[in-house]
């Protein structure tokens, strides 16, 4: 009786209000969530046992990383070199050629594009993996076992992304002014002691601080968004299983890269 | 009153519309084996994770020694995990890590044991549960017999006070079964720790456990001992328990204890009763065989003698089920006590020439530098009435039992 009386009490229509409302607190809650999230596996890098997890992990996000961050630098310096010698020959500031490649990197390429490649590149695997890890239990048996998840597989993460980012950028950095060298002076014929000391004359350690305080905070957002999403899959509710872990990587690598824009552009502001 | 060391204090838990628990009350007992039966999806496995603090009840509260688990702080809930180990229905073994690194995980992580001691404690419970042939595989690598010893193996590494089982036999052979189940209660015994299992293995759960709990549709539908399950009255549970147990013993391949049950009413409760009716009962000692030769070996051995006797009575119109761990009940309709005393002497006469020679065979791999040891096999003969009720039957012939076989050791030792 009571079971057929309920089939007739109809929930009322969510109205376009009460949409935007839920959206509000999902979003708020989600943030609260990651940033607590995040708190604990940053305290958590400092405790014991952590080195050797950290060192993995600087292997896989950081050292695995290179070639990809490598190549597609030189790519970047070079298509740089390219668009920029023609467009300053108009002004007939070819000489500045080095400087503007070299600041377009520093200040900007450099750490969003590497931030971009690494998750793709790992950021994705960290939400595929701990999403496995959540789905077929072995989260749980970590804490059966006395050993805190997020210490164990969170902090390492966090800890090599903060060391690998910059590294990473760095080496982006050196080998697109190599790709701007190769195109702009080798194949353009611009004068190779103009490029260098231009470079050279152009930066300063705050251009190059810059670069590195970026990275740093696309490190946190990265590692930290890929590793939630993947960490708390089995909450979703488009998904179960396998299908939830899919979608966490595709959740994790699409927020991580327009939360890169986002913050690129207010840590620039900050910095300018 | 025994002061229980786990109680749940009118636990609800739902998830989403659906009530897995509902206001559950239950005690688990320091030292003893607790089994959770149930059907498939009836919140047995939710249960168990509530005392682990895996979940937390929506309403009610789970108790470790009279504390809430749920309002331990830090500190002690720490110390009251370093106490539970759990084992997992689907193993949740670590699939990037070796069988090795997986079993000594909990040792490295949460112990500051030196590698040579981590590595001593990881081969010894390898041995034991004879998984040195698995040791640098990946959990994918291996059965899901091998996997499920692995987990099993890795609950056990530090030694804990209570363990909390889930489905721990899922997917073994009858043999590899029994032996986990051999070696819960050995490891019980000799480290003293609770067990908490969810099994459906009946009999064999029975006979190892102390307390039965039966989950029925978020409730506890029973709970109690063996004995006091027999007699359960409720058609529902009992109709469930029979259809576990099945028509034959997967151990021994002798008739269940349900068909041989009624095989026994029928006869002696049938139109033409038999004037002449008798039953022998055969055990061997098993707590002291496992301690020479393992669990694996020693159901092996009761293995051996099961389908021994089946062979060996069947076609004489007897019929044999297992009553308890190592004890068969055989009932020889139309046998009166003095010709039942002859086929049991024939029978032993056999079984030292023929089976006692197998065992030793069998035996020789596993003992290995230690291949002395004694095999006692007894059996009791007694007289049949209608009256005579299976356990009455079984306590007379406890009381006449003597060795009816023996291999000893050869080595003189």
């Amino acid at each position: 009786m009571e079971k057929a009386g309920k089939e007739f009490i109809k929930k009322p229509p969510f109205t376009f209000f009460q949409k935007i409302g839920q959206g509000t607190i999902r979003f708020i809650n989600t943030l609260g969530g990651i940033t607590i999230f995040f708190f604990l596996s940053f305290i958590n890098i400092f405790r014991r046992k952590q080195i050797r997890e950290i060192i993995n992990q600087v292997y896989y996000i950081g050292a695995t990383s290179s070639l990809i961050v490598m190549l597609v630098a030189l790519f970047t310096g070079m298509v740089l070199g390219l668009q920029l010698f023609y467009t300053l020959v108009k002004f007939g500031s070819v000489g500045a050629l080095g400087s503007a490649i070299s600041l377009s990197l520093i200040r900007e390429l450099g750490p969003v594009l590497t931030a971009i490649m690494i998750t793709a590149r790992a950021g994705s695997a960290m939400t595929a993996e701990i999403g496995i890890l959540r789905i077929s239990e072995q989260i749980d048996a970590l804490y059966t076992m006395r050993i805190n998840p997020v210490r164990y597989l969170i902090s390492p993460r966090i800890a090599a992304s903060i060391v690998s980012f910059p590294l990473l950028t760095s080496f982006f950095d050196i080998v697109g002014m190599i790709g701007g060298y190769i195109t702009g002076v080798i194949l353009l014929g611009t004068n190779g002691g103009t490029y260098l000391y231009r470079i050279q004359a152009s930066i300063n350690m705050v251009d190059v601080r810059g670069g590195f305080i970026k990275s740093i905070v696309f490190a946190i957002i990265v590692s930290t968004i890929c590793c939630y999403q993947g960490y708390y899959c089995h909450t979703r509710s488009d998904g179960y299983g396998a299908k939830a872990v899919g979608l966490a990587t595709i959740s994790a690598v699409v927020l991580s890269c327009v939360m890169i824009l986002i913050a690129d552009y207010v840590v620039t502001s900050f910095l300018m | 009153m025994e002061t229980p060391l786990i109680e749940f204090v009118k636990v609800t838990k739902r998830f989403g519309d659906k009530t897995v628990l509902n206001n559950i009350d239950l005690k688990i007992y320091g030292n003893q084996i607790t089994t959770i039966i149930g059907k498939s999806g009836t919140g047995k496995s939710v249960l168990l994770k509530h005392i682990i603090g895996l979940l937390e009840p929506d309403e009610g509260e789970v108790l470790f020694q009279g504390r809430a688990i749920n309002r331990m702080n830090r500190k002690e809930k720490d110390a009251y995990k370093s106490r539970v180990s759990y084992l997992f229905q689907n193993n949740a073994l670590f699939d990037s890590m070796t069988v090795f690194e997986n079993v000594a995980f909990p040792l490295i992580q949460t112990t500051d044991l030196g590698k040579r001691e981590i590595k001593e404690r990881v081969m010894k419970r390898m041995e034991e549960l004879e998984l040195t042939d698995a040791l640098d595989k990946y959990p994918s690598e291996l059965s899901g017999g091998m996997q499920k010893r692995v987990a099993l193996a890795r609950a056990l590494i530090t030694d804990p006070e209570i363990v909390l089982f889930d489905e721990p036999t899922t997917g073994q052979d009858p043999i590899r079964k029994n032996m986990i189940l051999s070696m819960i209660t050995h490891y019980k015994k000799k480290f003293g720790f609770t067990a908490v299992m969810i099994s459906h293995d009946i009999p064999d759960v029975f006979f190892i456990s102390d307390r039965i709990i039966i989950l029925w549709d978020g409730r506890i539908g029973f709970e109690g001992t063996y004995e006091e399950a027999k007699k359960v009255n409720i058609p529902l549970i009992d109709e469930f328990l029979r259809s576990l147990e099945g028509f034959e013993d997967e151990l021994t391949g002798l008739i269940s204890r349900e068909v041989f049950r009624v095989r026994y009413s029928t006869i002696l409760g049938g139109p033409v009763v038999p004037l002449k009716v008798s039953a022998v009962l055969f055990s061997i000692r098993i707590s002291l065989l496992e301690e020479t030769i393992g669990p694996q070996k020693t159901m092996e051995v009761l293995r051996m003698l099961g389908e021994y006797i089946n062979t060996r009575f069947s076609p004489i119109g007897a019929f044999s089920a297992r009553y308890s761990r190592d004890e068969i009940l055989t009932i020889f309709p139309h046998t009166d006590v003095e010709e039942a005393e002859q086929l049991v002497y024939e029978f032993a006469q056999e079984l030292k020439d023929k089976v006692l020679a197998n065992i030793k065979l069998v035996s020789e791999k596993k003992v290995g530098e230690e291949p002395c040891f004694d095999i006692h096999i007894h059996g009791g003969v007694v007289d049949v009435s209608s009256s005579d009720t299976i356990d009455q039957i079984v306590e007379k012939a406890r009381a006449r039992q003597r060795i009816i076989a023996i291999h000893r050791c050869e080595n003189g030792r």
